[in-house]
């Protein structure tokens, strides 16, 4: 067997504060689909930034060899023209320009700056018919599907040459039918010699066709594991073997001790949620959030686990004053009572509050000040002769600013300006100062450091304390096992199971968090 | 598992340094640079005027005149400014005050009816304009743009169909009075204008009644509150512009009727933009739209109910503009729409939303409307005040995004 093609050796990557990626190799041999695997946040969207330029040469550590020669790409441009490109999640096809102007955007057919048309037109027929896409190359985009639209993607790439093709979560927006259909083109490609680097969460995909695996964790590389010996034998790998590799580490964080809510309606059911059914919002076809059921009692903390894309985010916010998507069915309860919660003022009203997994786009107003923000969900309550009672709601922030250890000078400090960890404890000021019975909270320790992080725990633990209810979203097991009294877990957009804290184990989680329909 | 248990990093919290009254006001002043640095503007543009025309520019004449020359264009920059802090743009009020000028020129001089009932039908006739493209808007989701540009050809098309291009006048007494007249002189003869140094006085002792009561309540509610010195200062500082200008009018005609409603707009605009539930709820929109849904804003209401305010200050205008003409025309309200949003820029909006005040609207109406008076009265050409005019609106705005740019670094 020849060199490898893609070699990556000690990659070091730094942002400020955080070591993103540490001393990661990856081997992948020439005419093989390797499989990265991880949790959110284990570094492979940094590492396959660092391959393919996105993170220049110069900003990382370690050396990359691509089919022997070491590479030093400036800009993705520089790794394409090597063969090797990258097909992200968020497909970046423009929408109203045809399949044959896609395939070649930033690659023109063209002479002395005019577009070959003829040439343009039957390079791209070419290509459609590789990919097995039945569509006329003068189809604008829009019109495709997801699933064919992922087919466009690999056309555009191969109309660049590629060597080595990279694929992001491939298969998170199709349905069955086009996953496998997807899958196949892959195979198909490897057999025509293209290497394939294939990040996904499926692992009975990665058992299907992939032939090695290699596990981050943490910002570094754990293992690489080989899922069966030649082309064309059986997988040897189990799914529990890859499992483990991800989630094989001691617990380093800390948690605070919980104090029981011991109030006289301890226990009492706070929240829920029965039969909730969400579709997309443009994607009619797509069932979102499937059946969900799910309760929290009052002084509970509850978490729910899934990875990206197992419709976490979409069933809190559609819960949430129907935020996100397209209602199908289902009823929410607050303290017993049915609630209809059809807007946001009403999903407020009715008692619950939802603290975004995205605070700069949903979260906060980050040019206004800390003052307003946190006082923007309750306002109507701070008036005093029908307008705002402006000494009232300053002194409401500055109790917030205290209480909360928000570091700030003063609390007319432009909320932008503050650190990811001050900001989020804007938001759940905000919140909190609304006085709901039920706090869903969305990835609540998301980008912040971990001393910021103790005090969130802290903040979330007495929350409980006072007997309110929460619902705990979250893409890292630890901090569900550390917080949590109960645990659901969700994959493409239905529970899969439902833990109690006693009986968890990381192992157990991701085995429901990957339980998915094929 | 277990989970040992560590208490939080402590962290105690830091007393700023106590402040000092230089620092406060340091803090002031940066805190709303444009604003202030817009009224710094205005004082030095009517200073250089003042001595470029030979005292002319103050004269008591003048001052009645200036706000009289600019009260529409103040009126349509308030609405202009709030419509612009929600994250959108009106390009139609223009065309809309010729239409309702137009419309009240029917009422009036067609139809013989009282002036009061025509201002109260016209204002009215606003609100449905700018009821007609909040819906648009706010419900329909058509970018505000697209819709008031089309507002801008309808309603100049619907005057010159209610016109029938041609000019309609004159209008009774009454109503011309709310542009060209001045609050009746009452009591015994002083040097002065009676009511007008009794507004004055009154303007006076509320303010400084303000200026109190905010800083009891700020005390009562254990917040920083400036030093007593600075706080004097500052009413001291007041009272001598309110006096002054005071003086001035009151050695003319006194307070002109336009002014009377600018400061009513301006008390009452300011107000509910700072201190209202919906006004609050302006600038969060403007802010973050997304964020604010969230928050439980009501998007569609509020954006809906900033065009409506829009509509009634584009008729009130209009009443004013046709008022000062004594006509309605066909040709009304030509390019006020611009005036209005350069004089929003020039007080602080910005071009993304959520920025803004009703004052600063104001203060940078006044610094065109001085420009405008004061390059007439020295004679210059309107062929360079244009220019003038679109310079002194690139400088402003630019040295806003320079000062911000810096201030991000």
């Amino acid at each position: 067997m020849t060199g490898p093609v893609l070699e990556m050796r000690g990659i070091t990557k730094t942002f400020p504060g955080v070591t993103a990626l540490s001393e990661v190799n990856l081997t992948v041999r020439p005419g093989e689909v390797h499989a990265i695997c991880g949790e959110n946040g284990a570094g492979k969207s940094t590492l396959m930034k660092v391959l393919s330029g996105v993170h220049p040469h110069g900003s990382y550590e370690g050396e990359i060899r691509f089919e022997g020669e070491p590479v030093a790409f400036r800009d993705i441009r520089a790794s394409e023209r090597r063969g090797i490109v990258i097909i992200h999640q968020e497909l970046a096809l423009v929408p109203y320009l045809s399949i044959a102007e896609n395939i070649f955007l930033g690659n023109e057919r063209a002479t002395r700056g005019l577009i070959d048309w003829n040439e343009t037109l039957r390079r791209a027929s070419a290509l459609l018919k590789r990919v097995g896409l039945r569509e006329k190359p003068q189809t604008p985009v829009a019109d495709l599907g997801v699933g064919k639209q992922q087919l466009v993607e690999i056309a555009k790439a191969l109309a660049k040459e590629v060597r080595l093709l990279i694929l992001d979560e491939p298969t998170a927006a199709l349905n069955d039918e086009d996953s496998a259909k997807l899958l196949e083109l892959i195979l198909e490609l490897r057999d025509q010699g293209i290497a394939c680097i294939i990040i996904s969460h499926k692992l009975n995909e990665i058992r299907r066709i992939t032939d090695s695996v290699t596990i981050l964790r943490d910002g570094r590389t754990i293992e690489t594991l080989t899922v069966r010996e030649s082309p064309d034998a059986e997988p040897r790998l189990s799914e529990d073997r890859i499992i483990r590799g991800m989630v094989g580490r001691d617990l380093d964080q800390r948690f605070p001790d919980r104090t029981p809510y011991e109030g006289e309606d301890a226990g009492q059911v706070a929240l829920a949620v029965r039969g909730w059914t969400v579709r997309h919002p443009v994607d009619h076809q797509r069932t979102v959030v499937d059946d969900v059921s799910l309760t929290v009692r009052r002084g509970e903390i509850v978490g729910v686990a899934g990875l990206m894309g197992a419709g976490r985010t979409e069933l809190a916010m559609s819960v949430f004053g129907r935020s996100y998507g397209n209602y199908v069915r289902g009823t929410v309860e607050v303290g017993g009572r049915e609630v209809v919660t059809k807007t946001v003022p009403a999903a407020i009203d009715a008692g619950l509050a939802y603290v975004t997994e995205d605070r700069k786009r949903y979260g906060l107003n980050l040019i206004d000040d800390i003052n307003r923000n946190i006082s923007l969900a309750s306002l109507p309550g701070m008036r005093r002769r029908g307008v705002v009672d402006e000494h009232h709601e300053r002194s409401v922030a500055e109790r917030y600013r205290a209480d909360m250890n928000i570091k700030a000078p003063t609390v007319f400090e432009q909320v932008g300006r503050l650190s990811g960890g001050n900001q989020q404890k804007v938001v759940l000021s905000k919140w909190i100062h609304a006085d709901p019975e039920v706090l869903i909270l969305d990835e609540p320790t998301r980008g912040i450091d971990v001393g910021a992080k103790y005090e969130i725990y802290t903040v979330i633990d007495r929350l409980a304390a006072q007997g309110k209810a929460v619902l705990f979203i979250s893409s890292e097991l630890p901090e569900l096992l550390g917080m949590c009294d109960r645990i659901y877990t969700m994959a493409e957009g239905r529970l899969t199971g439902e833990v109690a804290r006693a009986d968890a184990t990381q192992e157990l989680l991701m085995r429901q968090m990957t339980m998915n329909r094929s | 598992m277990t989970t040992t248990t560590t208490p939080p990093r402590s962290r105690p919290h830091e007393d700023p340094p106590r402040p000092t009254a230089l620092t406060l006001l340091l803090d002031a002043v940066r805190g709303n640079m444009r604003q202030y640095g817009m009224l710094i503007a205005l004082a030095f543009i009517v200073v250089l005027f003042q001595i470029w025309t030979d005292g002319t520019l103050l004269l008591p004449n003048n001052v009645s005149n200036l706000i009289q020359q600019n009260g529409y264009i103040l009126i349509l920059a308030m609405g202009m400014m709030i419509v612009i802090i929600a994250g959108h743009i009106d390009l139609s009020v223009g065309s809309v005050v010729a239409f309702v000028g137009a419309m009240s020129a029917v009422m009036m001089v067609r139809h013989d009816m009282p002036w009061v009932l025509a201002l109260v039908l016209s204002l009215l006739i606003g609100a449905v304009a700018g009821a007609w493209q909040g819906f648009f808007i706010a419900y329909v989701g058509i970018p505000s743009f697209i819709v008031t540009l089309a507002g801008m050809l309808l309603f100049r098309g619907l005057t010159q169909i209610v016109l029938e291009g041609q000019s309609i006048a004159p209008f009774p007494d009454g109503f011309q009075n709310i542009a060209k007249g001045f609050i009746p002189e009452a009591g015994p003869y002083t040097q002065y204008h009676n009511p007008t140094l009794l507004l004055g006085l009154l303007a006076v002792v509320f303010l400084l009644l303000r200026e109190w009561r905010d800083r009891r309540r700020q005390l009562a509610h254990a917040l920083d509150v400036p030093p007593f010195g600075l706080w004097a200062l500052k009413c001291t500082a007041i009272t001598a512009a309110v006096v002054a200008f005071t003086l001035t009018l009151a050695s003319f005609h006194g307070v002109p009727v336009v002014m009377l409603i600018m400061c009513a707009l301006l008390i009452t605009l300011g107000y509910v933009m700072r201190n209202a539930v919906i006004g609050r709820h302006v600038y969060a929109l403007g802010g973050n739209k997304a964020a604010a849904k969230l928050s439980g804003v009501k998007d569609k209401r509020v954006t809906f109910l900033v065009f409506v305010n829009m509509g009634v200050l584009a008729a009130l205008a209009g009443c004013v503009y046709a008022a000062r003409l004594n006509a309605g025309t066909p040709q009304a309200g030509l390019n006020f729409e611009l005036e209005a949003i350069a004089a929003s820029f020039i007080g602080g909006a910005s071009m993304s939303g959520g920025v803004g005040t009703v004052m600063g609207a104001v203060i940078g109406g006044l610094v065109l409307g001085v420009l405008n008076n004061g390059m007439s009265l020295v004679g210059i050409g309107t062929d360079y005040q244009q220019v003038i005019k679109g310079l002194v609106l690139l400088a402003a705005v630019g040295f806003d995004v320079w000062n911000k740019r810096r201030a991000g670094k």
